[in-house]
């Protein structure tokens, strides 16, 4: 592990609650991410997952809980401030700018950030990351396939520079060739140290790329540990692997 | 297609000199009164670009948008005319009358304050349900004005203000010809070039705008709010921009009516008008400026063009006046916004963004 046992994780979540209206969709939830982890929240529809995501991500209010990142309490930030903190979120169904250009989408992602002069290099990286989009640079970004937009989405989030990238169902859509695309580049963003919270309804693709996983059930995890064990359990396995 | 530096400064001059010349020669071929619908055409048009920060860039439906022009026009009609003497006799025993160019930021500041109360209220609408609510914001306002004449008279009522200070420039009154360089230039030639040069300003601050960061992030609010938040942009200061400066267009371009008019009535400022604005800009391009200028010029032109073309022809075809000319105008207008969505569903000009998607859905 890449963390140290004095530090304490990049994001703590303890006993997080979310309602809507008098609906309670995420029920005292408790997760953590260590600095360069990747950990995967797997769980059916409405489970609360995306509800979950986007909580963290500033978009929706806690009504109960703490959300502690980097140790600073995140009750209270607003989600553009969370952003400029290093918390990137690719939102569920991709969210691109349909009618901006794909280099307009990834400026986009660098709003935050105040070091101009390095915007450029990181916008050949991102090229060089997905070649798919350096040739698509100067088309609408809603003329895309579903696979390049998922592409968009992340190299967009990626552009902000963060600690934290939280994806929201990649796969969702996505032809099985291009599903095996974006979870090959998430492992490779993985391998440079990126810390990734991996929201997904494929459990067995997202345990298999994912260290640590979170199984969540109608707004509560029921099981935690470390992937292999997850893959390996009754529970998972008759739930969500058919078997 | 990118013009040569030097001949697009060739096209400048010549555009400018052709606009400088635009008052001498309609009035030579059509009369005066064709001046003074350029100078109203050109209110619209600041109007229109105004709009269309809020509805362009923005993508937020604004149908009450004429109460910020009113908002402007009354700013100077109360501060620049005899009429505050009857509310107050003892404060103001001959009125108020605050210098045209004091007023005007300070209505452009106003008119700002009334953008963001519109804006504050409805960060959370989008779509329909926020058009409704601007709606009922523009008939407040010009309800308002109608009624605000008892207990105290603030607005004249449905009367009206009059006797508004015309426009001064360094002391000389644009409200009466004047002689410069040996050429006479009448009143609306005068109002003419003061328009020509607002409407070159508030064109130069709509490019500086949308190609700014502020502008690519009320773009990127107007195709996905959650995703524009995830971006790090703070939506609801944004959105209360986007309300504030279209609002500060109108109300600088209401101001520049009242002094030009002399008289403000709230019958001007009616739900009609705005509908008429916000038609400006669809049918130019929205998001377009040089969509929305055409939108504006040929909006403005068109009721004038029939009450003077068509009266005049019913009159050679059948010996009478067979259909009223304004209303064949809404006839008319509504004809070709139905054929305008039909065939140009991007308006006349449409915007780069819009024509590329365009081009793409044939390519594809």
């Amino acid at each position: 592990m890449a963390h140290e046992a004095n530090l304490p994780p990049l994001l703590e979540v303890r006993n997080l609650q979310v309602a809507y209206g008098g609906i309670h969709a995420v029920k005292g939830i408790d997760l953590h991410i260590w600095a360069g982890e990747l950990v995967a929240l797997i769980g059916s529809n409405g489970a609360g997952k995306t509800t979950m995501l986007k909580t963290l991500a500033g978009l929706l209010h806690p009504a109960g809980g703490q959300i502690k990142y980097d140790g600073n309490n995140l009750n209270d930030v607003a989600a553009h401030r969370r952003v400029a903190m290093g918390m990137a979120l690719v939102p569920e169904g991709r969210g691109v700018f349909a009618r901006l250009t794909v280099a307009e989408n990834l400026l986009m992602g660098a709003y935050s950030r105040n070091d101009r002069h390095k915007i450029a290099t990181d916008l050949e990286r991102m090229y060089a990351l997905f070649p798919r989009l350096a040739e698509r640079r100067g088309q609408l970004a809603g003329t895309l396939s579903g696979g390049e937009q998922q592409m968009v989405a992340m190299a967009r989030a990626l552009m902000s520079h963060p600690r934290l990238l939280m994806l929201d169902e990649p796969s969702m859509g996505l032809a099985p060739l291009m599903v095996q695309k974006i979870f090959e580049t998430i492992r490779d963003i993985a391998a440079l140290g990126m810390s990734i919270l991996l929201v997904e309804q494929n459990a067995k693709l997202a345990l298999q790329t994912a260290k640590r996983g979170y199984v969540m059930e109608s707004g509560a995890i029921t099981l935690s540990g470390a992937s292999g064990e997850l893959l390996g359990s009754d529970a998972v396995q008759s739930a969500y692997l058919g078997g | 297609m990118k013009l040569p530096v030097q001949r697009a400064k060739i096209v400048f001059w010549l555009a400018l000199a052709a606009l400088l010349l635009l008052p001498f020669v309609t009035d030579a071929l059509l009369g005066r009164g064709w001046v003074r619908i350029a100078d109203f055409a050109m209110l619209y048009i600041m109007l229109a670009l105004g709009l269309n920060i809020v509805v362009g860039l923005a993508g937020l439906l604004d149908l009450g948008y004429i109460a910020f022009f009113a908002v402007g026009a009354y700013c100077y009609a109360l501060t620049g005319s005899p009429h505050l003497a009857l509310a107050f006799p003892s404060l103001f025993p001959g009125g108020v009358h605050l210098p045209f160019w004091i007023v005007l930021p300070l209505a452009a500041l106003v008119a700002g304050g009334f953008g963001v109360l519109l804006g504050a209220p409805t960060l959370r609408l989008r779509g329909d349900y926020l058009a409704i609510v601007t709606l009922g914001f523009g008939e407040i306002i010009r309800i308002f004005l109608n009624n605000l004449n008892a207990p105290l008279n603030l607005t004249n009522g449905p009367q009206g203000i009059s006797r508004i200070d015309p426009i001064r420039v360094a002391d000389v009154s644009l409200n009466a010809s004047q002689e410069i360089f040996g050429i006479t230039l009448p009143s609306v030639h005068l109002y003419f070039y003061l328009f020509l040069a607002f409407t070159a300003l508030v064109i130069f601050i709509s490019r500086r705008l949308e190609k700014s960061r502020i502008g690519r992030a009320w773009m990127a609010i107007r195709e996905d709010e959650v995703a524009a938040s995830a971006m790090g942009i703070n939506t609801r200061n944004l959105k209360l921009l986007a309300f504030a400066m279209g609002a500060m267009f109108g109300g600088v371009s209401g101001t520049l009516f009242a002094g030009f008019q002399g008289f403000v009535s709230p019958e001007s400022f009616s739900l009609m008008e705005s509908i008429m604005v916000l038609c400006m800009v669809v049918l130019g391009g929205m998001g377009n400026i040089a969509g929305v200028i055409l939108g504006g010029v040929l909006l403005a032109l068109l009721p004038e063009v029939l009450r003077h073309g068509i009266v005049p022809l019913q009159q050679a075809l059948f010996g009478k006046t067979v259909v009223d000319p304004e209303s064949l105008r809404m006839l008319l207008f509504g004809g070709a916004l139905i054929v305008m969505m039909l065939y140009r569903p991007a308006g006349l000009l449409p915007s780069r963004v819009r024509r590329r998607e365009l081009d793409t859905d044939e390519a594809a």
